[in-house]
């Protein structure tokens, strides 16, 4: 009953703090159509013109797939980046050895643009959805890197000690102590990779001509359908904050619940 | 029959420094011996060796027990795992069976004057008192034969010193336990031990060794005033705890 209560309580809270972000959502929309006020609907189509080549798009047989096919490449570019550098991050802040070896290695990918990993991605997988994954997964793993390696390197050592002293296993350790202090060093970077993941996959999409909704950018863009090319903006943008507040952020709200436990009624987001 | 914890020669040094050296100590079953010294004199040291979180650097360490717990200065809970949990994590981590974790820990919760809905509380939502209070519950819910107590009540009030010194006393005569305790409250030791070794903080050698008259529990606390303030008459007490302020 009382965990009931306290569910209902967390879900009305969450659903509470959505005004603040619809609220911001439309002090945005309100700058867009001003600047359509100004400009015009063929350098800026208003929100409304998009929505109705939103709802256009969504009549088209094939939009399903092309959202398929997007989400796939984003989605399966960031599952591998980010078990990648969390499992990479995680040795490295086992051991100083392995830290000395990588950084270099996560330095040079950081330092590449993803302009030059699409030129070449496109030479060794040509106009397929191999481009936009690997281009997604070299800009993003580095960031799950840091973030495991930090979290390792600032674990509780006295937790660690204790955990020890009752004859826990090494797996029992790092399952109960170490990944989820991990966790909160985790999850700043899955959400800032998350939401790269798609802008890199559209670039990567449009410059390789391989589908998607990146391939359909291009096409609007040849055709200077400017409505198009923001009505498939802002459908990737909304896929990009889908992914974060309706995977991420619940996610990490059900796993980090102890952090907020302790705070008054008032301070609990 | 062989006492469960011997150390024989036992030498360690921290950055350096010599913290003591052929420490011999024997600590016979059903025994609490408590270490009392100024700070420095490496008390914590030889009861970290003693738990097996630190390698001596010299010597031979035998430790013959079946399940040990140790009792944290501070309590050491997890902060993302609820008060049950916390006091199960012994249990757990030797592979214990859910139900069974969850009954044990529950019903030592209960025994240490922790109440039903704080269970499912965390860490941050609970006092320093029950924090304190499920460190000790963590310790017993694995039904210990040696337990190591590391100043375990210095970072509470007197009456929970008191109450929760009384329930380890208790435990202690009804499981049988050996124990190890770390502190600096006279007192304490003369309530909880059957032996008290003083280490001297000039060298880590046993500057005194006291066999406590009757068994802990079964002193008056007028007996347990007595022998302190005679021992603080002592000069041998007297040297080693103005022995820390020479040094500095």
């Amino acid at each position: 009953m009382q965990a009931t209560l306290a569910g209902l309580g967390w879900t009305g809270r969450y659903l509470w703090a959505g005004w603040a972000g619809l609220a911001g959502i439309f002090c945005l929309l309100a700058a867009w159509q001003a600047g359509h006020e100004i400009y015009g609907s063929f350098i800026l189509p208003s929100p409304a013109e998009t929505a109705a080549a939103i709802a256009d798009l969504s009549r088209r047989p094939d939009f399903g797939t092309i959202l398929r096919q997007t989400a796939g490449r984003a989605l399966a570019g960031f599952a591998i980046a980010a078990a990648l550098g969390t499992a990479t991050g995680l040795v490295a802040g086992y051991s100083f050895a392995a830290m000395r070896l990588m950084k270099p290695v996560v330095t040079v990918m950081l330092g590449v643009p993803p302009i030059g990993w699409i030129v070449l991605a496109l030479i060794w997988f040509g106009s397929t959805g191999g481009t936009a994954v690997m281009t997604v997964v070299i800009a993003s793993a580095p960031l799950s890197f840091a973030g495991a390696l930090e979290g390792v390197a600032k674990r509780d050592r006295q937790l660690d000690v204790m955990a020890q002293s009752f004859g826990a296993s090494l797996a029992y350790r790092l399952r109960t102590i170490t990944l989820p202090h991990v966790l909160s060093y985790l999850f700043p970077a899955w959400t800032t990779t998350a939401g790269s993941a798609w802008k890199v996959t559209v670039m990567a999409e449009l410059l390789s001509n391989s589908g998607g909704i990146g391939g359909e950018l291009a096409t609007a863009r040849a055709l200077f359908d400017i409505p198009q090319v923001t009505a498939w903006l802002a459908i990737t943008v909304a896929l990009a904050l889908a992914t974060d507040y309706g995977l991420l952020h619940l996610a990490r709200e059900a796993m980090e619940r102890w952090r907020s436990a302790g705070l008054p009624w008032g301070v609990k987001r | 029959m062989t006492a469960p914890l011997v150390f024989s020669r036992v030498g360690h040094a921290f950055l350096g420094r010599t913290l003591f050296e052929d420490f011999d100590l024997a600590v016979e079953a059903g025994e609490t011996v408590a270490l009392i010294g100024p700070s420095g004199s490496g008390k914590t040291t030889i009861l970290q060796i003693a738990a097996g979180i630190l390698e001596p650097a010299k010597g031979r360490v035998l430790g013959a027990w079946r399940r040990q717990a140790v009792v944290f200065q501070e309590p050491r809970l997890v902060p993302w795992m609820t008060l049950l949990d916390n006091i199960a994590y012994g249990l757990a981590a030797r592979g214990e069976p859910r139900a069974r974790r969850r009954e044990v820990a529950a019903r030592l919760a209960l025994e240490m004057g922790l109440e039903e809905a704080d269970l499912p509380k965390y860490p941050t939502e609970l006092s320093g008192g029950m924090r304190q209070r499920a460190g000790v519950a963590r310790a017993l819910a694995v039904d210990p034969d040696m337990l190591f107590l590391d100043e375990p009540f210095s970072a509470t009030d007197v009456g929970l010193r008191r109450h929760l010194q009384n329930l380890l006393i208790a435990a202690a005569r009804t499981r049988g336990f050996s124990g190890l305790l770390v502190t600096h409250d006279l007192t304490e030791a003369v309530r909880i031990a059957d032996r008290l070794l003083v280490l001297s903080a000039l060298d880590g050698r046993i500057a005194a060794c006291h066999t406590l008259p009757g068994r802990p529990g079964e002193r008056s606390e007028r007996m347990v005033f007595e022998q302190v303030e005679a021992w603080s008459r002592d000069p041998v007490f007297g040297e080693l705890f103005s022995a820390r302020e020479r040094r500095r």
